[in-house]
């Protein structure tokens, strides 16, 4: 009688218990999953991904055809998905670290109107706004018969908008290649400038060296590689347009209504980041003569990016998570081709356990570079 | 650190030119006081009007205010007979026309309940008990019917707000406890139900809560035992259930962790077990940390519950959109609705907001 009331055994049997009772639910639901599907003749496993895909994809950030399999155009999905939530954290973020800024401001119209901005985001549904920028496109721009010609080659309508496309037949590539070093060899450049410059104390313009990093090989490389383009204009026919680059609004509305969801999520955290830096540090750098400007970009912002980088790792987690509600208003993510697959093949299981799996890996990824990132602005404690 | 702030305000020693002249000056110069500071303003003021302009044209003055579908078509402006027209279905849905009352009252009652729960001073035992025996049966009773010589109403016809309060509300209320379990699970110093917790946690908080709802929808049917089917709106309730729980879980984490180790010392020392000290030592010192964020969560949610549209259930939004779709309002009435549900969710939005920050000014002064 003694052993139940000794503490070790008592821990023992709780974990027995909890993993019992997982173990079990587990199989249950199998057995039953595994006979639900026998009868209604559902194959399961995971080979219907060889197979052809036959459907059309409207929006590919990678090539695919419908003669593509089912893996293609799962990878399709989460090309499009990484394509959209890259694009908004961008813009979300540039966005709403001027709006955090500006919430901040001392004129009153500014900081009032920005505090307007974050609240009208913050309290609607993020799906209301997909769906009311996405009609919002659809009945304010005319029908592609009456598309709007903005620029030669560039048109403007409900579909969409299309701009001439570039074709590379050759020297891409190097193009590629030579963007790659310039960018690194920019950044190395950059910080030694800067280790130079702490050391010595001598100045040098770093950002035109920088910049002259980077383009330099490009240039090199567009004069002296073999390049060929050709230029793919769209023409307006009877009913479409043709050929050309195509924006499409799908695309455009879910980019909208996350970039600015992103943005007011983030000014918040920008403007609670700059009020945690203590009063000292403002008068301290005002005290050395410093204007606001300056004082925000080099004393102020450097110190709130500590307190700033861990919930805007949240925010970018929730924007990628938030790019799933493409479904709703028919831009082609991982979520609906997942969606397609499971109509045409019924193995749902399948189809979800790929998408969550997904999901799941690359928040993985994201939390981790951002830690990593965390750990590189963190304060070093001596 | 207060002596030198008030050497900083002390007159004498501050430099008079630094000081912005006094009277209508020092008000006007917050907008004008310098250039780029005017430019600010003017910038402002006109992206202000700008939008101004642009909204009350289309809501007042290019409006139809009443009319037949064909007079909306020519005019340019909001039309505003589509709403009064759809008023009761975007409420209601599908709801028998001649029992809206039903759910009127029902959400009526919803509210003032929450209202009175709002308060600090009413939360207690009294107030869990009145929820639970009271208020929600009769609201249950008052949706479902069956009872009092109410016509019974299958869930398949609720929509509208009720169904999309109901989703969140209970949503949340029951993800409470759960994810309280959560919390303490991986608090636990039990590895394997620490690792369960964990990995819940974490896995819920990986993936979209789309991929949630097509799991309740459509994976789980598939999980159940022959003739055995789960009525849909359970099934995304209990989805948005465990949804909210991993998150609930979280903030609860760092209310836990917010607890000094000593109370948990004084707890063992006073010959306490586990859930004692949990219970009556540890939780209500960390529930009381939480509740301002719990309730910013909550907003979240109630905004969140919106996707069970993706997944086909009538709620809010989905009645404003399915309305729209009305073949003799099809083209015409394409943004009315659902500036009138931004109107709407922003409303109760902003009001939780308020109540939010309420919270934190109330603990802050009563506590600590």
């Amino acid at each position: 009688m003694s052993l139940i009331y000794d503490a070790r055994i008592r821990a023992f049997l709780y974990q027995l218990i909890a993993i019992g009772a997982v173990v079990l639910v587990a199989w249950v639901m199998f057995s039953t999953a595994s006979a639900n599907l026998a009868k209604q003749d559902i194959a399961t496993g995971f080979g219907f991904l060889a197979r052809q895909a036959g459907f059309v994809i409207t929006e590919t950030a990678i090539a695919y055809e419908p003669t593509d399999t089912f893996g293609r155009a799962i990878l399709v999905g989460i090309a499009n998905t990484v394509k959209v939530s890259g694009l908004a954290v961008f813009f979300g973020t540039i966005l709403g670290v001027l709006v955090g800024i500006g919430r901040l401001s001392h004129n009153p119209v500014l900081s009032r109107l920005m505090l307007a901005y974050v609240e009208a985001l913050r309290n609607v549904p993020l799906l209301l706004y997909l769906l009311l920028w996405y009609s919002l496109i659809i009945s304010v721009f005319p029908p592609v018969r009456q598309a709007i010609e903005m620029l030669p080659g560039v048109f403007l309508s409900n579909s969409g908008l299309v701009m001439p496309a570039m074709h590379w037949a050759s020297g891409f590539e190097a193009l590629l290649v030579a963007l790659v070093i310039g960018v690194a060899a920019a950044l190395v450049i950059a910080r030694i400038l800067a280790r130079r410059r702490i050391a010595t104390g001598k100045d040098m313009p770093i950002a035109a060296i920088a910049t002259l990093a980077v383009l330099l090989p490009f240039a090199i490389t567009l004069l002296f590689a073999d390049i060929s383009v050709s230029l793919d204009v769209p023409e307006l026919g009877r009913f479409r347009l043709t050929g050309g680059y195509h924006v499409r609004p799908e695309f455009v509305a879910l980019l909208i209504g996350l970039t600015l969801s992103a943005s007011a999520n983030i000014a918040e955290i920008v403007r609670a980041g700059i009020q945690a830096v203590s009063k000292g540090q403002w008068e301290a750098a005002t005290a050395l003569g410093l204007p606001r400007s300056r004082t925000l970009k080099l004393v102020i912002l450097p110190q709130a990016l500590r307190i700033i980088v861990p919930p805007l790792t949240n925010t970018y987690l929730t924007v990628f998570k938030n790019s799933s509600l493409a479904i709703a208003i028919g831009y082609p993510d991982l979520v609906m081709v997942s969606n397609t697959i499971m109509n045409q093949t019924g193995q749902a299981i399948e189809a979800i356990a790929i998408f969550m799996a997904v999901y799941l890996g690359l928040s993985i990824l994201i939390s981790l570079v951002m830690n990593w990132y965390n750990a590189r602005v963190a304060l070093r404690e001596r | 650190m207060t002596q030198f702030e008030g050497f900083v305000a002390s007159p004498t020693l501050m430099a008079p030119a630094a000081r912005p002249p006094a009277g209508n000056r020092t008000w006007l110069s917050a907008y004008f006081g310098t250039p780029g500071n005017a430019a600010i303003t003017i910038v402002s003021l006109g992206t202000i009007f700008g939008l101004a302009k642009l909204a009350i044209g289309w809501l007042f003055v290019d409006a139809i205010f009443a009319g037949t579908p064909a007079e909306c078509k020519a005019s340019s402006g909001a039309c505003w007979p589509f709403l009064s027209a759809k008023l009761r279905y975007i409420f209601f849905g599908f709801y028998p026309f001649d029992e809206q009352w039903r759910p009127l009252t029902a959400m009526l009652l919803f509210l003032g309940a929450c209202g009175v729960s709002m308060v600090p001073r009413t939360w207690g035992r009294a107030l869990a008990v009145a929820w639970i025996v009271a208020i929600l049966p009769t609201l249950y009773i008052l949706m479902a019917g069956g009872l009092f010589g109410l016509t019974p109403v299958p869930t398949t016809q609720w929509g509208g707000l009720p169904l999309s309060f109901m989703l969140s509300f209970i949503g949340l209320a029951c993800a409470l406890p759960l994810g309280i379990a959560l919390a303490l699970a991986r608090a636990s110093s039990l590895p394997a139900i620490r690792v369960l917790g964990v990995g819940f946690i974490e896995i819920v908080r990986g993936v979209p809560l789309i991929s949630i709802l097509f799991m309740a929808t459509v994976m789980l049917p598939l999980f159940m035992p022959d003739g055995i089917t789960i009525d849909k709106l359970l099934r995304a309730q209990v989805a948005i259930i465990l949804f909210a729980a991993a998150y609930i879980a979280e903030i609860v984490r760092g209310g836990l962790q917010a607890v000094p180790k000593g109370q948990i010392e004084a707890g063992h020392s006073l010959g306490l077990h586990y859930w004692q000290i949990m219970r009556k030592i540890v939780l209500p010192q960390a529930l009381k940390k939480v509740i301002p964020p719990l309730v910013g969560l909550f907003i979240g949610f109630f905004q969140d519950t919106t996707l069970v549209t993706i997944v086909g259930l009538l709620d809010f939004l989905d009645t404003v959109r399915t309305a729209m779709r009305d073949p003799q309002w099809q083209g015409i009435a394409v943004l009315e609705g659902y500036v009138f549900a931004a109107v709407v969710y922003f409303f109760f939005s902003a009001l939780m907001g308020i109540y939010s920050r309420f919270l934190e000014q109330y603990f802050r002064t009563t506590h600590d």
